[in-house]
């Protein structure tokens, strides 16, 4: 159980807690507070993937979100996630990790063929061999890609954790816990400013934790735990750690991702396992620090080449060790830290810096420890296969595109590094254009776009006492211009080691014959080759050359290699980095899971359920529901084993036969107020409004200013001012959006007021030739006869001592009734119904039934009102006035709208008699003509009529009405179905429309 | 998201509205005649212009009142919002 490479002492990690886990299936042990990485490294592992393209043995390169290598496959607290960063993520008990794409396992991988075969997969491979024969790819070439490519195995398994979104304000907001963004967020705390920070690692003090300094006598982690600690005590602060803001959006709005309970071995029922944060913040700080760029030379990738941040990392937070003959590759100060770092546990490294024999204060103190470093040295190549074993070594010449001298050395890691790349995503994604500095070979943001300030590295500064100055400074300007309170805070005295200059040298050249892999992108296998390739066949444009070679499109968006790769196009094009421009930054700045953007909006929660007053009692009598937008509707009501067709087909009979109720309660309803209210009306509607008395209903048909038609529905004047306006359940929110715009922007003279009242009514439809008789027994006061309550007619009146309006208007082309009560009394309503109604064979109906009465009758409805329906298509033309204006009747007089050809309704029967036609089928003359057949028309809505007792359809035709009597064939490729079907009138059913107003 | 100012409630997320096009288009007066050409005009033609724009949104989970933006279709920059009787300059 030893871990021969764990330090004895150092590091922040838990020692009392031992956790326990697996990897590739080997049983192993880290600590509380180690990453899977960490844990490895301590086990002496490296290897743990396989490249994307060439499938060549992969390990470890940094220790947090700039890793390229190691994905991992990784189940925990139940479930299973591919391509987890193993430099992020934090052990728990029972973890087990696998590699991914390597077959069949990570030591011994078939893939790795293509290592071998590489000078056949350049850049741009696959677009030149997969061209041809073009019937090759659906079988031969995108199986094999699908089959080579790819990450992890994403699951099948619903995901069972519970994923939240919160939504958040804030005065400011610090992204980055490093020494800037913790002075900027104490600066601003004690102005009184709201404050949130924002740490995406699960310890704050980012560079603090690992550089050797001093802040006020204390060290930079003590330092940094002191002011997080007075943070967290402040009611005005927020402090999340675990926690990335990934995305920069418009008007300030960035958007957080909080890994809540990924690290914890159990947690409460209701604890989310992610939360998304979408956080409105007046000012932002971006203190995203830097990530630290390799240098890039032969065979780069092999495992044991490390970032040596990373390297540092590991020792100083993790006590990890990721070799113990380290050489350290430079071109700046920053890695005789880490050099340090191994001296002062007792390795001894070699430092190989490109830069000319020079004196520092870093370089000075690593000679006095007796470090071996050469200057104008660098690694050619690394040696190993699966693991470094040693490197051959140059000294460089004065151009430095030579060799004085070549030779061997052992080692077992190399840590490299090529001096600091500013973290400018949050800074690019708000709109900032970036701006080239030279002094530090990178892109850092330039003037403000949105309210973001880049602070510390993330800007450019890598001193840590300029980072803390511009901290406070603008922790503190910008939080008192919102607070206008303004608290001094005095500058604390900082000790750290001053750096030399870099060298600007990103590459090393290869001796002549040599010609090792030299890795730009990690991740997406992209080398110095591919680049040059690009280049050659003509790529000029940065983004060309990306798209060209894939650099940087990977899922760690070229961090460590975006500008190194511009580096090689800048040189091969002779141009500088600023002409060569940089590729654009997206979010998110790492990859997210599916389930946090989605939140609780899964399943029952995924929007809104509407039910009706009645909808439990629905329930208990077997109603199987249909969705109508958020509306739950009975479809049917089962009786025994009825299937859809038949308990249908039942209720629509009993309507025709009997009397049935159904419930209308979802129907949209608008009261209309005011003395303009019948104006209004007769400006919305096609037909005449004027003169409707009151106590009376009226149809009316409502077209968009393009003469499409837009809803139908009645409307009933309850009283001189006051109507009642119905609309069809699905345009309810668009009608009321529709007449608002009307009264508040093109009429306000208008003296109207509109409000839904959809929720504050309960409707139920009694409808069938029982239904007078049923509703006299309904209302044993009330005159209910044809006199005194006439089609189209309306009365108000009391329903077993509630109060209630009835209206005479049908939907099922039978004689039927409207009963409208408060919501409150929507289930006595229906209850009483089906009590009083027994006696004359009452059931009640569902959408299904609905339709069908509807259909035969040939009144339309949605399918045919599709939106690029005019009234005369639907032959509703007899509702349009030719009398008066209103909204779209100048448009019904274009040239399209009135062709005698034009698309008209029409019925369908099949010959047979018995063949249900499929709603959606085309309708054609020839069913075997040559495709694309001419389409004739479509079937809009299909029914069994009951009346008939065969199928019945609507459909939409060219030149509907000349061909009643003809024969044609309506087809449903989707259904595999050809049924010859003879045109007739649309109206099925009582053509007169006798029976509403008998 | 954008964040909108409405005149009668102040700010608030874009997914308390609902967008509503150009709002300098005038509808041809009710009851008047109108050439055809004016008429395809206000019916069909949208300039579809790059950098400020003024546009009707219509708080529809909040006040339900329609208003004026003045946003640039470029940045998103919101300049101004307006009721729809007062005028956007």
């Amino acid at each position: 159980m030893s871990q021969p490479f764990r330090l004895n002492k150092e590091g922040l990690i838990n020692r009392k807690k031992k956790i326990s886990f697996t990897f590739n299936g080997k049983k192993l042990f880290g600590y509380e507070g180690d990453t899977i990485a960490s844990a490895l490294i301590a086990n002496g592992i490296h290897l743990v993937g396989r490249s994307f393209k060439y499938h060549r043995p992969r390990g470890f390169f940094g220790a947090g979100v700039e890793e390229p290598n190691a994905k991992l496959q990784v189940e925990f607290n139940g479930h299973s996630e591919p391509n987890v960063n193993a430099t992020e993520m934090e052990l728990v008990e029972g973890l087990s990790a696998t590699s991914q794409n390597c077959w069949p396992s990570v030591n011994f991988d078939i893939g790795a063929i293509n290592n071998f075969l590489k000078m056949f997969f350049p850049a741009g491979f696959y677009y030149k061999t997969f061209m041809w024969p073009k019937s090759f790819w659906y079988k031969i070439y995108e199986p094999f890609i699908r089959k080579a490519a790819g990450l992890g195995v994403a699951s099948i398994e619903k995901d069972k954790e519970r994923y939240e979104h919160k939504f958040e304000y804030c005065d400011l907001l610090v992204t980055g816990s490093g020494p800037s963004g913790l002075a900027s967020a104490y600066a601003a705390a004690k102005n009184g400013a709201k404050v949130i920070l924002a740490e995406d690692k699960p310890r704050f003090g980012g560079t603090l934790l690992t550089d050797d300094v001093s802040i006020d006598n204390l060290s930079g982690k003590d330092w940094a735990e002191k002011i997080i600690t007075e943070l967290k005590s402040m009611p005005n602060v927020t402090v999340k750690n675990r926690s990335q803001v990934f995305g920069y959006y418009d008007h300030n709005m960035l958007v957080m991702f909080e890994r809540v309970s990924d690290h914890l071995e159990k947690k409460s029922k209701f604890t989310p396992r992610q939360r998304l944060w979408y956080i409105r913040a007046k000012e932002t700080i971006l203190s995203t620090g830097s990530i630290e760029r390799p240098i890039v030379f032969g065979n780069n990738d092999t495992p044991g080449i490390f970032l040596s941040a990373a390297a540092k990392e590991y020792m100083k937070v993790y006590g990890v060790l990721v070799g113990k003959k380290p050489l350290i590759f430079t071109n700046n100060d920053s890695a005789y830290e880490t050099a340090l770092e191994f001296k002062k546990n007792n390795v001894e490294p070699i430092i190989l810096d490109t830069r000319e024999e020079h004196s520092s204060e870093l370089i000075d103190e690593a000679k006095s420890k007796g470090i071996d470093i050469r200057f104008s040295h660098g690694v050619i190549v690394a040696n190993g296969y699966k693991k470094v074993k040693s490197a051959k070594i140059g000294k460089l010449n004065k151009d430095k595109n030579s060799f004085e001298k070549i030779e061997t050395v052992d080692c077992d890691c190399i840590c490299v590094s090529g001096f600091w790349t500013p973290s400018v995503h949050l800074a690019s994604q708000s709109g900032n254009k970036l701006k080239y500095e030279e002094k530090i070979d990178a892109f850092i943001p330039d003037k403000k776009k949105q309210h973001e300030t880049s602070v510390g590295a993330a800007n450019g500064s890598f001193t840590l006492e300029e980072s803390l100055k511009h901290g406070f400074e603008n922790g503190s300007n910008l939080s008192a211009k919102i607070t206008e309170t303004k608290t001094e805070i005095s500058i604390p005295n900082v000790n750290e080691k001053k750096y030399g200059a870099h060298d600007k040298f990103w590459c090393m050249p290869l001796p002549k014959n040599e010609n090792p892999k030299r890795f730009v992108d990690f991740q997406n296998d992209v080398s110095v080759s591919d680049i040059e390739i690009a280049l050659r066949e003509g790529y000029r444009s940065i983004e060309h050359v990306k798209r060209y070679t894939t650099l940087g499109m990977a899922t760690d968006q070229g961090r460590t290699s975006n500008l190194n790769g511009l580096q090689l196009v800048s040189n091969i094009e002779n141009k500088i980095v600023p002409e060569v421009g940089h590729t654009t930054f997206r979010p998110p700045f790492t990859p997210i899971t599916i389930g946090t953007i989605v939140g609780r909006e899964v399943g029952m929660e995924y929007m809104p359920t509407r039910k009706t007053p009645m909808h439990e009692w629905h329930e208990k009598n077997n109603a199987v529901f249909v969705d109508a937008g958020a509306w739950k509707r009975p479809r049917y009501y089962k009786q025994g084993s009825e299937t859809l067709f038949e308990a249908s087909k039942r209720e629509a009979k009993n309507v025709r036969e009997n009397v049935g109720i159904c419930d209308v309660t979802t129907l949209g309803k608008i009261d209309i107020k005011g003395p303009d209210a019948a104006e209004f009306l007769n400006r919305v509607y096609t037909n005449a409004w004027m003169k409707l008395p009151v106590g009376k209903a009226r149809y009316g048909l409502m077209l968009r200013e393009d003469g499409i038609v837009m809803d139908d529905g009645t409307t009933t004047r309850i009283s001189e001012n006051h109507y009642h306006m119905t609309t069809t359940t699905a345009q309810a929110a668009n009608v009321l959006s529709h007449l608002e715009y009307y009264l508040q922007i093109v009429w306000p003279e208008l003296n109207v007021n509109v409000v839904s009242t959809t929720e504050q009514w309960a409707g139920a439809a009694i409808a069938g030739p029982k239904s007078r008789d049923m509703l006299s027994k309904l209302y044993p006061e009330l005159d209910v006869s044809n006199d005194a309550l006439p089609f189209m007619g309306y009365k108000e009146a009391e329903f077993f001592g509630v109060p209630s309006r009835i209206f005479r208007i049908s939907f099922s082309g039978e004689l039927a009734y409207e009963i409208n009560v408060k919501s409150d009394h929507g289930m006595f309503m229906w209850e009483k119904m089906m009590e009083v109604g027994k006696e004359f064979g009452n059931q009640p109906y569902g959408t299904e039934a609905l339709s069908t009465l509807r259909i035969e009758m040939g009144h339309v409805a949605g399918p045919e009102l599709d939106g690029r329906t005019i009234p005369s298509d639907v032959s509703l033309n007899g509702l349009v006035s030719k009398k008066k204006d209103f909204i779209g009747k100048n448009s019904l007089g274009r040239e399209a709208f009135n062709v005698e050809s034009r698309q008209k309704i029409v019925g369908l029967i099949p010959i047979d008699r018995k063949s249900s036609i499929p709603e959606g089928s085309h309708i054609v003359q020839d069913q075997n003509a040559k495709l694309p057949n001419p389409k004739l028309g479509h079937v809009s809505s299909s029914c069994w009529s009951v009346e008939n007792n065969n199928p019945f359809s609507l459909a939409i035709m060219k030149d509907g009405k000349n061909m009643i009597g003809k024969k044609f064939f309506a087809v449903s490729p989707l259904k595999n179905k050809s049924i010859e079907v003879e045109v007739i009138s649309s109206h099925y059913v009582d053509p007169e429309g006798k029976r509403v107003r008998s | 998201m954008l964040y909108i100012k409405c005149p009668y409630c102040g700010l608030r997320a874009q997914k308390e509205f609902s967008y509503g096009g150009d709002a300098t288009v005038k509808r041809p007066n009710i009851n008047e005649e109108v050439s055809s050409e004016d008429w395809d005009n206000f019916v069909y033609m949208r300039k579809s212009p790059r950098g400020k724009h003024i546009e009707l949104w219509q708080h529809i989970a909040g006040c339900r009142q329609w208003i004026k933006v003045q946003r640039d279709t470029a940045t998103h920059e919101i300049f101004q919002t307006a009721k729809v009787t007062e005028e956007i300059r």
